[in-house]
């Protein structure tokens, strides 16, 4: 039966509300599939605002590859505004997919990418406008199986309740599984219902359905044990690692949006994963192992992804960018292409170091040398063992000297609060390190028109790394030295003007720490704040500190206990039966070193540490040097 | 340098394009497109591509216009075919010329403007803008960045007529039946849109039609004032240029 577009009902409402050409999609390489042409159908969400989720890589990769299958067709969806939202409710109009504003409820499956916990309440939005129960366990035959993906699906039990399904890693080669096991009991007549389909995906241990999992409580609220409630669940669920990047070289036609987005761009993943072993680096850990797409790969995903977009800007992401092990000649060679294009090329990185700068000396060739970002993230040599972040107070000075008097005007430096074993003084530290950094600045250039801005967050204790054990420090303490790190950036005045400064306060951190490590006790407070108007918590004007305390009060969920409060090494963390493939005792060895001081080199040049991904994952690291070079492409 | 002037349309759902969604989507065509345009000097070029009264987010268009500034020559057809081919579907350009001398933003001196309005009642719309027609000044408020501004609709209104069609925008369900407003305006300051002029509507008789208005720019050009009819804007260029062959949208549009 055709699903009819709902865009004629909509198209009333758009003159009433901000910035109307967000839903109405026809983006350029978006795709319309005939709905009868195909026998799975995905409904792909990014819960956030248009402006941030189009740009998503996850989405946009696996909306094309779906595409790309025979019989298969996936369309994208995102939260909408509370201004709409308020007219689609008053007016009827369901939760739509942008490409041809079907109704999400008519799809096979719903899949959510979060790259952040606070995403969780605008998930309920869109399921609710849907016309989708909440709970998993009210849904019937016609509703799609709600499926969760992306980062903070390594910890999916704070929504629990809320998912028929989550997996985990990387979505290319699953979301064909998926399909094709859907595919295979649609074809069957559905034999079963919903929860046989269910039982096959959880079967092959590459699907996560909490429902089929028991979570057991000790009477202090720790968790007993986690188990499969029937036979052939597996006991840990895996997983997902794409082995060869050349092999899934996507984006191949990017989507390029007529409304305004957060990354005006074109961006090709130069490698996934990074074995630096920064600790508090969930990204860092569950993406291991590290495998780098070959240059030429590289070299021919920029030269097309600029023939389909018409993006003046290329961007080459990864975790650590200068550590792909061909990135010297990627530059050049993007470099010497693009000259003279007006296309410009931007490589997202935080390395500390003068290599750092040669690479963005070579990107900023024909334009401006505005402004270099390093991330030394801790403001005491000390601070920075602990983390496992090897910056030496005299490499970063260094480094910006060499930035600064090759013409390099401005230096971000990122740091994070709160982290573990931190103390007054190595906060404060980051005011010394600012002063220095200028001092070296002003003597390298003989110019006093210099700046530095010191940018700090507080810092969030992520599952399935070393610091999954560590007490989150308290918002008030996080807050005390913040402001105390201001007022020592203000205190000198020979410096005070020369640097900046800019700060998240510690309320937020919080709430995202009672997400981030939550279990199933979590999915009421979820609900409450949903329930009581809360949307779009990942933006400040959005966001209430207040009403997630009361959610939580609500719930009689004690946040401190989930956040503040330190781990023990035998306790069953809510994420235990889920294997990113790290071994937990190497990472509780870990914390143990993170707290004497000890650090961990990067085992991409030194030998093998025992993180457990490689042989429980059956990966091993991928990096080149491939020898090759960018071949003369023609120029756009 | 050779200057090239289009002439495009902003339809269908691309009618809630806003004009800065219009140029980002236009430099990225013009890329795509292969067209040798030119960029200014300093330290962040910017591609020379000029726009000349931008229909307000909301309304479509048949007629707005754009001038590139190019490097080399170029053929202003296949201008015109790569750059429609390149541009999504609903902006969709309709006239491409070689510039001559004389800016274009000067020409533009009105626009006919048709406003679709379903569900409304077609006596009471004649009646009204026989009044609205009949009045010497109509005083209306609208709200700018600079907060409420107090001006006349009236007098920048050239011609008003009432007729009925269907309802375009909404096809798929039929096409409700509408009263139709098709109406000359002159480009003043403070700039009378179509919205002002239902205001206006509003005022002088009390029409207030029931759902938003679905309004189109159909033309925009020199004025006859003896007859109210609007000339193409681009016929001057191609005078110049092409010794007055006409492009293919480039009929004369009667007020």
């Amino acid at each position: 039966m055709t699903v009819e577009s709902i865009f004629h009902r909509l198209e009333a409402l758009l003159p009433k509300v901000q910035k109307p050409i967000q839903y109405v999609g026809g983006e350029l390489n978006s795709t319309i599939k005939d709905w009868d042409s195909a026998d799975v159908r995905w409904a792909l969400m990014y819960p956030d605002a248009y402006e941030v989720g189009l740009p998503n890589q996850g989405v946009a990769i696996l909306y094309e590859i779906l595409n790309e299958l025979p019989g298969t067709l996936a369309e994208r969806t995102y939260a909408v505004w509370p201004d709409l939202e308020a007219l689609m409710r008053a007016e009827g109009v369901p939760q739509f997919t942008v490409d041809a504003h079907r109704p999400v409820r008519a799809f096979d499956v719903l899949g959510i990418s979060f790259s952040t916990e606070l995403g969780y309440t605008n998930m309920l939005t869109a399921l609710d406008l849907a016309g989708i129960p909440l709970l998993a366990a009210d849904r019937g035959e016609d509703d799609p199986i709600v499926l969760a993906g992306g980062h903070a699906a390594f910890n999916p039990e704070p929504i629990a309740d809320f998912l028929d399904a989550a997996v985990l890693g990387d979505g290319e080669q699953i979301s064909i599984a998926i399909t094709e096991v859907i595919r295979e009991w649609k074809a069957e007549g559905s034999p079963g219902g919903r929860d046989e389909l269910l039982m096959r995906l959880a079967e092959s241990g590459g699907v996560y359905v909490p429902k089929f999992y028991d979570v057991e409580y000790h009477d202090d609220g720790r968790i007993k044990r986690v188990a499969p409630n029937r036979p052939d669940v597996p006991w840990r669920v895996h997983k997902h690692t794409v082995m060869d990047l050349d092999e899934w070289p996507y984006p191949k036609k990017p989507l390029v949006p007529l409304a305004e987005t957060v990354h005006e761009r074109f961006s090709v993943e130069i490698f996934r994963g990074c074995t630096r072993g920064c600790r508090f680096c969930q990204a860092g850990m569950i993406t291991r192992p590290v495998r780098e797409r070959s240059i030429t790969t590289i070299g021919a995903m920029v030269e097309n992804g600029i023939k389909q977009s018409g993006f003046n800007e290329v961007g080459l992401l990864s975790l650590s960018s200068a550590d792909h092990s061909e990135i010297a000649d990627v530059a050049k060679g993007l470099a010497d292409q693009y000259e003279g294009t007006n296309t410009s090329l931007s490589l997202p990185s935080t390395r500390v170091d003068a290599f750092n700068i040669d690479l963005a000396n070579e990107f900023s060739r024909n334009g401006r040398r505005s402004g270099l970002t390093f991330a030394p993230e801790g403001g005491s040599e000390r601070m920075r063992k602990v983390i496992n972040k090897m910056v030496t107070e005299e490499d970063l000075i260094r480094t910006v000297t060499t930035a600064y008097s090759q013409g390099w005007r401005q230096v971000k430096l990122y740091f994070m609060c709160g982290l573990p074993t931190e103390q007054d003084e190595d906060v404060l530290g980051i005011a010394d390190l600012a002063k220095k950094v200028i001092k070296a600045g002003r003597e390298a250039t003989g110019s006093r028109d210099i700046r530095c801005t010191v940018s700090i967050g507080g810092f969030v204790p992520k599952p399935h790394t070393p610091f999954q054990w560590a007490a989150q420090t308290d918002h008030e303490t996080v807050d005390r030295r913040l402001k105390a790190l201001r007022d020592a950036l203000r205190s000198d005045k020979a410096y005070g003007r020369a640097i900046g400064y800019r700060y998240h306060d510690g309320k937020p951190s919080i709430v995202e720490g009672l997400l981030s490590r939550g279990d199933r006790r979590i999915g009421a407070v979820i609900r409450n704040v949903w329930e009581d108007g809360g949307r779009f918590d990942g933006w400040s004007e959005h966001f209430s500190y207040e009403r997630w305390m009361a959610a939580a009060e609500k719930a009689g969920v004690d946040v401190d206990w989930y956040t503040t409060r330190e781990r023990e090494e035998n306790e069953v963390l809510p994420w235990d039966h889920l294997d990113a493939g790290l071994d937990r005792e190497w990472l509780w060895q870990d914390w143990q070193d993170a707290v004497s001081g000890g650090e961990v080199e990067d085992c991409r040049w030194t030998p093998c540490y025992d993180c457990g991904v490689c042989p429980t994952m059956g990966t091993e690291i991928q990096i080149g040097p491939t020898g090759r070079k960018l071949l003369p492409l023609t120029v756009v | 340098m050779q200057r090239l002037r289009v002439r495009y349309a902003k339809r269908g759902r691309l009618r809630f394009t806003s004009h800065r969604d219009i140029s980002r989507a236009v430099e990225r065509a013009v890329r795509r497109a292969g067209i040798p345009v030119a960029y200014s000097a300093g330290f962040s070029p910017h591609p020379k591509i000029s726009y000349a009264g931008a229909a307000p987010t909301g309304v479509a268009s048949e007629a707005e216009y754009l001038e590139i500034g190019v490097t080399m020559p170029s053929d202003p057809a296949q201008v015109r075919q790569s750059l429609d081919e390149s541009l999504p579907s609903g902006l969709d350009v309709l006239d491409v010329v070689e510039a001559g001398p004389g800016g274009l933003a000067d020409r533009l001196e009105a626009s006919e403007w048709e406003v679709r309005l379903p569900g409304a009642d077609r006596g009471l719309a004649e009646v009204a803008a026989e009044k609205f027609l009949a009045a010497g000044t109509v005083e209306v408020e609208r709200l700018t960045k600079k907060g409420p501004r107090r001006f006349d609709a009236r007098q920048a209104v050239l011609g008003l007529e009432v007729s009925e069609g269907t309802d375009r925008t909404a096809a798929q369900v039929g096409g409700r039946p509408c009263v139709i407003l098709r109406m000359v305006v002159r480009h003043m300051t403070p700039a009378v849109r179509p919205d002002d002029v239902l205001t206006g509507l509003r005022l002088v008789a009390d029409f207030a039609p029931p759902v938003p208005p679905e309004v189109t720019r159909l033309a925009q050009g020199p004025l006859d004032v003896g007859t109210g009819a609007l000339a193409d804007p681009l016929d001057l260029d191609r005078d110049v240029t092409r010794g007055g062959e006409a492009g293919p949208a480039g009929e004369h549009v009667a007020g």
